[in-house]
Order: C-alpha cells, then structure tokens, then sequence
C-alpha cells in the first residue's frame, strides 16, 4: 500500500496555492491534514500529479470571535474542538461530537476544512455544521464566498465547491445563553463510521422549543437536516407524546437506500431510536 | 531490573518476560526490520476474479516500470518448485488439486497472485503491477457451500469430480434410538462467520539463496520454522542441510502462519533464481485477501434429553466451507474434524452422530486458526445445552451440574471417541458461581429487566486439545514433528543456555522453558538463555501449535535440564572425590544433598571443565551439554478443561451489545507461570470475542470480498471489550514428569459460546433467538423482530 | 522529484532528500533505521505507526516525510533514551502488557500522550484513548491496567 508517485509542494498563501492548483491543469489534490488524502493514495483509488499542502497557510488557522460570528480556521484540528475555550463556549455541538471522531491521533492531524470539504456521508461535522446553521467560506480564482451549510452538501462526496477552491473558514453562530445541544452517533466501535448518527442544537423559551436544528449523518449520501421533525417540534413542549410524534415523521425526512450492510428500513429505525434518546437528553437539559 | 530471586521453586512463579523487554525499549527484531545487502522487493499482481480461465497477459510495460528488476510469470517460477497438495492419509478419500506458485491458466479465488514484480523497492513494484494487462475469462464461482454440493454445481477447481474436499460420519449405535425415546429434542441452525486471523505483523518473509554456496537462507515470520526448512528443502530441490529458517520476533499468528503461501514459494524461487535477497511483506490489503481465513461453517443439530435432564444423545451435520483447495500441509479438513468430534465434550452424553462435509469455494483457502474448531463446537454444543435447560426449566447451571462427567469418573471416553485423562469439570463450575457471584447477578438482572434493561448471562464448559501426539499430522503423512528436542549447556562462566524447537510468539515460551531449566540446574531464570527459532542452532521438532509448547516443549526441557544436572554432578564427583547421589544444585551451586552446604559454584564447574581438563582424573568426561528429544507418550492429546461465562447488556432497541464483564476458570493443569498464563487467558477470550460480536469476511455472488479492509473488518478494540476474572484449578497431567497442559488457545475456544448464551439469556423476555455469528445489531434486531 | 526535508527526530538534525510520496513512517524506519515504528495497516486504523509530531500523537503511516519539514519528531526509541517513559515501561513490563510485542511502540506513545493531557485517567477513558490501538495478543485489559498503574504512582509521586 504504497502511493503511487507525485510532486509535492508546500505554499505559504492562497494565491500561491490556488494558482498552483491551476497551473497543475486542476490534476493536483490540495494537503491539509492529510488523513483522507493520505489513505486514498495508499489503496490507489487516486493517483494526482500534485500534492500542494496548504496546512501552512495562516489565513486557514485560528479560532476566533468576529463580527458576531465564530470563525474557525479550515485548519483547526479535530483535537481543537474538545480543548479550544471558544469552541466549548460557543460552539458547543462540535466538541460534543468531536470524541467520536475516528481516534486520538487522528483527531491531532484531521482538520474541519477536510472534513468539510470531503464530505463523507458518515462523517460528524458536516452535519454538526447544518445543526449549527454555519456557514462555509470557500475561496477560489474569483475570491471568496460564504456557503450556508444548509446549501454546501449536495451529494455523495458532493458539495458546493468548485474544483480549485479551498475551503477557509467556517462560521458558526455563537449559541445563545439557553439553548442546549445533543450529539450521539450509534456505530460498533468507538471512532467507527457510525450506523447512524445525529447533532442537535435547540433553545428553550421557557418550557415550549424555539428554534431546532437537527441533522443526520450517514443516513444517505449527505447529511440530511429533519425539516419536517423541527417544523413538528417548534414551539411545543417536549414530552414523551411529542418525541414519538416526531420520531413517526421521521421517516418522511429521512430516505435511506437499501445497503448491503443494513435495510433502509433497519436504518430509519435506528434513526427513530436516536432521535427518540437524543430529544429526550434535550428535554432533561432545559432545566 | 532486579534480578530474579534465587529460589528452587521457579515453575509456578509469576516470572517476568526478559524478552519483552527490548519490545519496551523499541528494539524488537521483526523479518521487516531486517537488511540484507541487495535485497530486493516483491509486489504481485492478482486474480481480480474469483474464478476463470487466463487469456491474455502482458508484462512488456511492467518490465520497462523504472527500478524493475524482473517480472515472473508462472512459466519462469512454477518449474523451480514441485507442486503441493494439502491432504493427509488418515483422512480417507480426502482430495484436493495440486498448487504451485503462481497462476498459470485458471484463476481459483480472488486475490491469487499470476504474477511476481521484484523492484528495488515496494512502492516501484507496486507501480509496475497496475502497468501489467492480466485478461481473464470469467467462470461461474463456487460461493455457496451448500449449493456446491449439488448435483448440477459448479466446480470449484478442474480437475475435481465434485466439490467435496472431505466427508466423514461418525456415530454410535444407539443414537438414533437416544433420539426417538428423549423426553425433549431441541434443535437449531447456526451460520458462523469465517474469520481471518488479522494479526498486526502481517507475513513477511526474506528468502536468500546464495548460489555460491547453495545455501537458502529465509527469515520468517512463522510459527515453525522446522516444517518450513522441511518444506522449502523438498520443493526446491535443495539438501535439507542447505536451507536454514529462521524466525525472529513474530508479530502474532495464531496459527495462521503456520501454512504454505504462494507468495512465500514465490519468494523462494525467486531468490533462486536472481540469487539475491527477496523480501515479500504482505500488506494490510493482501493479508486481508490470501491470510487463510477459517470458521466458514453451517451447522445443523439437534440434541436429545431425558426428563430427569440427562442429554443423551446430540446429532450434527457440519458444512465447513473452504477454499478452492485444502491447505498444505496441514489441510483444510482439521477444522471441520475436530468440530464434529469436539461436540458434547465436557458431557456424559452416550450416543451421537456427527456428519461432516469441507467444501471446495473459489475464495481463497482456510486453514488452522486458534482454537480450531473447539469455538464452533463449543458453541453448537452450549447454546443447545441452554435450549434445553429452558425446555426443562432447569437453570443453566444446574443443566450442567446434572451432564458434566463427574470429577471422579475418570478416565473416561466420549461418545466421540475423545479419551480423557482427568478433568475438572464439576470443580470449575462451583469456582465459577463462586467467583462471578451468580445468584447476585441473577437478581440484578431481575431487578434491571423491571427498567427495561436487558442484561444476560451465559455459561459454557469447554474442553481443549493440547499436546498433541503424532495421531495428529504424522500418521496422515505430514512432515509436522509432534516431538521436541532441547539442548543444555553450561557455559565457562557457569551460565546457562538451552536451544530448543518450541517457539516464541509473545505467549512466553521462552520465559517458562528459563523457568523450567532454573528449577532443574538450581539457578535463577534469568541466567538462562533460551535460544529458539533457528533451524541450524536448535534441534528439529513441532515449534508451535494446537498448545503443545508448555506441555511438550516444558517437559523436554525438563528433561534435557536433568541430563545436564546428573552431568554437572558427575563431573562434580570427580572434581570432589564425592559420590554424585550426595550431591545437589541450588543457588549456582553444587551443594551437599543432605546438609545443603555448598561445596563448589557452577561458575567453578564451568571454569575447570573448560579451561583446566588437565586437572580431571584421567577418562572424565568434561561434558556440559546434555541434549534431549520428547515425544508425548501416554493419551493422544492432553485435554485441558474449563468454564466461560459471559454478562452482557443488550439494547434491545439498537441491537448494540454492551459486554459488562467475562470470568474464565481455567484447568491447565500444572501451571509454570500464572501471569503468562492469565494472559494468554484473556488474549484468546477477546479472540472469541471479536468472533462472536464483529468479525465476519463477507463476500458477494461473484466470489468478492467486499469487506477486506481493516475499515470494513471489525477487529475488537480496547473500547468494546471487557475486563476478564480468571481462577484456576490444577489438575496435573500423569503422562509428564512436569505435568503441564497447553493454555494457548482456552480463552477463545469458550468465549463466544458463553457470549451467545449470555445473548440469548437477555432476549428470552422476547422469545428472540439468535444462533449466528457474528451477532451484530442488525440480526439481534432481527432476531426481535424489529425488522 | 525529490525534495530536500530538515526534521529534528530524537534530538538529532536530520536532512535528507525524498520522494514526495515516502511516508514519515517508511522514511523513519528505512531511512534512519528507527525500526521501534511498525507498519500494521498503512491507513490510520490500527495504530501501529505513531510516532510524537510536535508532542501529539499521530500516524506514521498517514504522513508524508515532507510534511514533517521543519518538525520535530520522536519515536519510541527516543521517548526511552531520554527516560520519560520509564515507568511506563516498568509497569508494562510488569504486568506482561505486551506479548509479541508489535503493537507496544504504539501503546506506549498513546499511553504517554494520555497521561500527559490526563493524569487520572480511569479505566473507561483508558480504554478510550485506545480506541485506535490495535492489539491481537493481550486482549487489552493487562495494557489498560500497566497505565493505569502508571497514572496512580505518578499521582503518588506529585502528592509527596
């Protein structure tokens, strides 16, 4: 399992890198973390002429609160949610789910721009991203553009990037004081691509939900926000009667395939069950 | 470190591993650590179909790929090496098709290698493969062992009549009367998975010809280096006195090491040919695709019991299911024979019939993996022990109280004619209550199933074959030594060091043979140095397999110490003008038998009988080397003994299992280290863990397999598995002065029966059943109807 | 192509010239001769290959030599020559935490990490951070028991 041959070249800026990709005629794989990249070289399922590793470029670190949002450099490690203050206070759904990220020293390299730019259907963060309502700044030849989440992944591996941009911030509302959050995947072992999984943000006013965001990972090609489940829930209580009211929609929200591993079926009943624990955990949070 | 205290007693002290010491400090010694001037690296290109005919390939691209030094079709390497067949002659009428090193007209099972790439490195062979224009026409595979039985079914392999590899019944004469007069007859069909060893060293192997001198030299990871020397030397053509194997460190095996690889003889033949170094370490992908797998088994059976509880009669049909031939030299068919023998074993059960059928499938071939076959028969057998506890309304404990083979009642043969010596069934069922708290862990399941939680318990005896007699692999005429030999030395300086043929993988070998020499020579054991694994500096013999290490390997070392002791004795009369019957070793001495004082130090002995001869009274013998060979005498195995039990919470809602804790009580017999036997204890029941919870090789219709990634093939981790209790009872085995039994294998023979009682206990609430493995949450769902 | 690479591995300056697609993990052990660093899958998922890279822990196999330009790197050779795990390695020795032995390079750099981030780990998180170590022959527990011990002494030890 040895990559095939390739160039490698390390830039210190965007342009650098974004004129690299495109003096490379688009036959070149931008680097960050390296921990998708790496293994799809090591099992031949690609075989670019460049590597242009980005991880040096400072405009894709730092964490920082500005104009209202929380912006978290592309290159911020995994490991960062669980530690980094900011993260904790404000964006508190990412480091719920950044343990179940695949493995300690995964979660040292691994970076939330690759994941988010990668977009695997099983992967926690982009659907974290659509619960959160956070937006994704990609930056190209033309300059740069914010991305609500809702509109950035489109389909197996598939966003809303064009071949060539890079991936620099994400912005991420700070929660606000009262509103609470529930992550949970169910997977055979811990750091596994889950079964199924699902982050939740919501604030309460005063017993009735305001606003929730829910969203589902591999439950599809993408990650899949539970339109219909939030519509139900908004604005009532949060009882035993409306949580299985919503896990009976579900299924409207949610259309898994057949796959060889599990039944759609099977699969909308996990999804049910988690919903059913992680509504339940809000509703003992809002006290 | 401290050094060892210098007592006598050294066997059954919780000694510490003096050579795990350099894996600590980062100086492990593994064949991939291993430089040779020139060598050379090695990459195949393989069958990407299951099954079909060759016709077309094109390595013209490959030849010119830059540090390419040859490319090997089977037309160059297959002539230097004579064919191998995987059968044994006590298995009658038992076929399989000739192999040889690399494909050459037919393709068999995905991932066969058809053609050898040697680069200057692996990443330059890997490149010159995908440059390699391999055209196959595709023939139906062979993927259902079941339908390959058929009338009108494929076949596997040209060449055979059918896809029966082997077939056997075994029965007594009263079994199917045992089943017409039971009170009760319970029945169930089980699918279990087949596995794949995964251990973390993947094979690897150094072959190096020199042709100057005519001498093979290999480095491999393996279990066995003797049968290789054996191997290499009559298939190549070459004396067994030119090929030297040596196995250094071995990252794990567990059996699957021990088995003859194409891409090994591939190695082989072309270090022949190029007269240099060849290196082939199988990558993740690659052992995923040609390790033998095991386990593929489907089992029907059903078992007989009388009112008052008594089983008296069980009946099997196994369909083991292999690849497109049997593995050489140990055969695809071992598994499948000890699973329809190994039923029922720790029961006074009368009657019973046992059918058998290994089946030809174009995947690729199975062989030995720990505990070979006891997990399928363990569990077959436990799981319907419970089923008919329940129809009896007996509990599960008591079900076995009232079958066990009472502790007093030997020595006894089973109605598959098993003889056991002595065992301890009864003995380890009340430690095992004793231990596990039963009677609390019933009420707190009680308690918890009033909140919806789904606890279970689940028990299972199990006995274990261990040093093995050449009733195993010699009578079949297989060149496996089921004997060992030990040589002891006194060096100058009054150290010690003993070269024998068992091996060293982790278990501890090493470190119970230093123990067993000590108690011998009266020194401490880490001034013995115990030398294996090279087949030009330790005698020929069995190396490591089906647990014989302790028990065999301990006794000839035993008795190579005491040959060496009666020496140094001798010698010492001599030196003293003693009578050596009056004279003892303890403490590195030589001691006065009766008053304990010492009257010269080894290191004295040593001194004189190397330096000084000259001061010997004329014809001594200055010998201080002694060597012996031991063969196990006595029954033809050694059967150890024991009881598994298994707590587990089931969600019932995700089928996700939770495994709360696993308790072992173990009858190895005489224990020669508790702590490495604990651990091996613990290893072997996360084995059968990872059996019984994840591990499954799946493949498609067309004969892929489509989960051969450790991604996709679910190994147990750290997070998943549960702390394990062990308590022992000893019961020495008669046939040795030693007494020792094997352990090896023990923890997984048991683990996944005692699981899937513990399962089936937590869904009996819901009348679920489940009787496959791996249990994953999707057949427990199932098993509840969910879906 | 080749490129020119500057690390600090195990103390030491180490220049040399490699091909982009050399992983760190090929590049210590067939270069340097660092063998302690095994290679068990080469896709992030059994731990085998981890090396410390700028203190953290991380894969061997899942880096390329050129991204460790300008790092600093160490192995479990270096972690034992400079003594800072010598507790760890008694305790593992003690406890029999290793039986062949390929995995233990591993452990080791993900124990020493854990402790150095948590230093009352119990056995649940142990066993956490584990969760990418790959280990065939102990089963785990004799593994989590050797930190855990390691943690309590050390504990011992700050208390006096």
């Amino acid at each position: 399992m040895k990559s095939p041959a390739l160039d490698y070249l390390r830039v210190e800026t965007l342009s650098a890198a974004l004129d690299a990709f495109a003096g490379q005629g688009g036959d070149a794989i931008y680097l960050a973390g390296g921990h998708s990249v790496i293994p799809s070289l090591t099992l031949r399922l690609q075989a670019p002429s460049l590597l242009i590793d980005i991880s040096r470029i400072a405009e894709l670190s730092g964490v920082e609160l500005v104009g209202g949002w929380l912006r978290i450099g592309a290159m911020t490690r995994h490991a960062e949610m669980i530690h980094n203050p900011l993260i904790r206070a404000h964006a508190p759904l990412l480091k719920a789910a950044a343990p179940h990220v695949a493995h300690p020293a995964v979660r040292n390299r691994g970076t939330i721009g690759g994941s988010l730019s990668l977009a695997d259907p099983a992967s926690e963060f982009p659907a974290v991203a659509i619960a959160m309502r956070a937006e994704i700044e990609v930056v190209g030849p033309q300059g740069p553009r914010r991305i609500p989440a809702d509109d950035f992944f489109l389909g197996l591996y598939e966003t809303a990037m064009e071949p060539g941009e890079i991936l620099r911030s994400v912005f991420v509302p700070p929660v606000a004081a009262g509103q609470v959050v529930a992550f949970d995947e169910l997977a055979r072992r811990r750091g596994d691509y889950a079964m199924v999984g699902a982050g939740i943000q919501a604030s309460f006013e005063g017993d009735r939900l305001g606003d929730i965001g829910i969203a589902f990972f591999s439950v599809g090609p993408k990650p899949t926000r539970a339109w219909g489940v939030e519509a139900l829930l908004r604005g009532g209580v949060l009882d035993q009667a409306t949580i299985k009211a919503a896990q009976a929609v579900l299924a409207d929200d949610l259309e898994p395939d057949d796959q060889p591993q599990m039944s759609a079926a099977m699969r909308l009943h996990l999804a049910r069950v988690l919903l059913g624990r992680l509504l339940g955990s809000l509703g003992g949070q809002k006290a | 470190m401290t050094a060892f205290p210098d007592t006598q007693a050294h066997i059954g002290q919780a000694h510490r591993r003096q050579n795990a010491l350099r894996h600590i400090a980062g100086r492990g010694r593994f064949v991939t650590d291993i430089v040779l001037p020139r060598m050379v690296h090695a990459a195949f290109v393989r069958s990407p179909l299951a099954h079909g005919r060759i016709v077309g390939l094109d390595v013209e691209a490959a030849l010119r790929a830059p540090g390419i030094i040859k490319v090997f079709t089977a037309a160059e390497l297959n002539p230097t090496c004579t064919p191998w067949t995987g059968t044994l002659d006590h298995f009658a009428r038992m076929t399989s098709i000739a192999q040889n090193i690399l494909a050459d007209d037919v393709v068999l099972w995905a991932g066969q290698p058809v053609v050898m790439v040697i680069a200057r490195s692996r990443a330059e062979a890997e490149d010159a493969c995908e440059l390699v224009v391999l055209d196959i026409e595709d023939d139906e595979p062979v993927v259902d062992g079941a339908l390959a039985l058929q009338a009108d079914a494929v076949i596997a392999a040209p060449g055979l009549s059918s896809n029966l590899c082997y077939g056997t019944v075994l029965e007594t004469a009263g079994v199917d009367r045992a089943f017409a007069e039971a009170a009760h007859v319970v029945e169930a069909e089980f699918v279990f998975g087949r596995h794949t060893a995964v251990t973390l060293e993947p094979r690897a192997i150094i072959a190096d010809f020199d042709a100057s001198t005519g001498q093979l030299t290999v480095h491999q990871g393996t279990q066995t280096p003797y049968q290789f020397q054996d191997v290499y030397a009559r298939h190549f053509g070459l004396n067994e006195g030119q090929v030297r194997v040596i196995a250094p460190d071995v990252g794990g095996s567990f059996g699957m090491k021990l088995h003859v690889y194409h891409e090994e003889m591939g190695a082989v033949a072309a270090s022949k040919l190029l007269g240099r170094p060849v290196r082939f370490v199988a990558d993740r992908l690659e052992a995923f695709l040609s390790d033998i797998h095991a386990r593929d088994h489907k089992v029907t059976a059903r078992m007989a019991v009388a009112s008052d509880g008594r089983i008296t009669a069980m009946e099997v049909d196994d369909l083991t299911q292999v690849g497109a031939f049997s593995s050489y030299p140990r055969t695809s068919a071992v598994e499948g024979n000890q699973v329809i023998r190994l039923m029922g074993g720790p029961y006074a059960m009368p009657d019973y019939r046992g059918r058998l059928s290994v089946v030809f499938q174009n995947k690729v071939q199975t062989s030995q993996y720990r505990a070979v076959g006891h997990p399928i028969a363990c569990a077959v057998t436990e799981v319907l022990v419970d089923r008919a506890a329940e129809a009896l309304e007996l509990d599960p404990f008591d079900m076995r109280a009232r079958n066990v083979v009472a502790d007093n009642a030997y020595p006894h043969v089973s109605a598959t004619g098993y003889q056991f010596e002595k065992l301890s069934h009864e003995a380890c069922l009340t430690r095992l209550r004793e231990i596990m708290d039963y009677d609390s862990l019933r009420a707190e399941q009680a308690a918890l199933r009033k909140q919806g939680i789904h606890r279970g318990i689940g028990i299972a005896p199990f006995v274990e074959i261990t040093n093995p007699g050449a009733a195993f692999y010699g009578v079949g005429g297989a060149r496996i030594s089921a004997q060992d030999g030990a040589i002891v030395k006194l060096t100058p300086a009054g150290d010690v060091q003993c070269m024998i043929s068992v091996t060293e993988q982790g278990q501890g070998t090493e470190t119970i043979i230093a123990q067993v020499v000590a108690d011998q020579l009266g020194v401490a054991p880490d001034r013995v140095k115990v030398i294996t694994g090279d087949t030009d500096t330790t005698p020929s013999g069995g190396a490591t397999w089906a647990c014989r290490g302790a028990g065999i390997g301990g006794e000839t070392a035993l008795r190579a110490g005491r040959k060496l002791r009666d020496q140094i004795l001798a010698l010492a009369g001599q030196i003293l003008q003693a009578d050596p019957g009056g004279l003892a070793l303890s403490g590195g001495n030589v001691i006065d038998a009766v008053t304990g004082a010492p009257r010269m130090a080894l290191a004295e002995i040593g001194r004189i009988a190397t330096y000084r001869p000259d001061t010997l009274p004329r014809g001594s013998d200055n010998s201080l080397t002694a060597v012996h060979h031991f063969a196990p005498g006595g029954y033809p195995f050694d059967f150890t003994n024991g009881v598994q039990a298994s707590y587990v919470e089931v969600d019932v809602e995700t089928g996700l299992v939770k495994l709360l804790k696993h308790w072992v009580v173990e009858d190895c017999g005489r224990i020669i280290n508790p702590l490495l036997v604990d651990e091996q204890i613990r290893g072997g029941v996360v084995q059968g863990l990872g059996a019984a919870f994840f591990e499954e090789c799946l493949y498609d219709d067309a004969g892929q397999l489509t989960n051969g990634s450790l991604a996709d093939y679910l190994v147990p981790m750290a997070g998943e598995m549960p702390d394990i209790e062990i308590a022992h009872v000893e019961t020495p085995t008669l046939d040795t002065i030693l007494g020792a039994k094997g352990v090896g294998e023990a923890g997984t023979a048991a683990a996944g029966a005692a699981a899937m009682n513990a399962v089936n206990d937590a869904l009996r609430p819901f009348a679920a059943r489940i009787s496959q493995t791996p249990m994953t949450p999707v057949r427990i769902l199932q098993a509840l109807g969910h879906i | 192509m080749k490129i020119e690479i500057t690390m600090t591995v195990n103390g030491e300056t180490v220049r040399e010239t490699v091909e982009p697609r050399l992983s760190l993990a090929d590049f210590l052990r067939d270069r340097l001769g660092l063998t302690a660093t095994h290679l068990g899958c080469e896709m992030g998922a059994c731990g085998a290959c981890l090396v410390l890279l700028g203190g953290k822990a991380v894969h061997s196999c899942l880096t390329l030599a050129a991204q460790a330009d300008g790092e600093v790197i160490e192995t479990l050779e270096g972690l034992n020559e400079r003594g800072v795990i010598a507790d760890l390695q008694a305790a593992f020795h003690d406890r029999n935490a290793l039986q062949c032995g390929y995995c233990t390079p591993g452990m080791i750099v993900t124990a020493h990490a854990l402790l150095a981030d948590n230093h009352t780990p119990g056995r649940h998180e142990i066993r956490d951070a584990l969760s990418g170590n790959y280990c065939r022959c102990t089963g785990y527990e004799a593994i989590v028991d050797a930190i855990e011990a390691t943690a309590v002494q050390r504990m011992g030890e700050a208390a006096e």
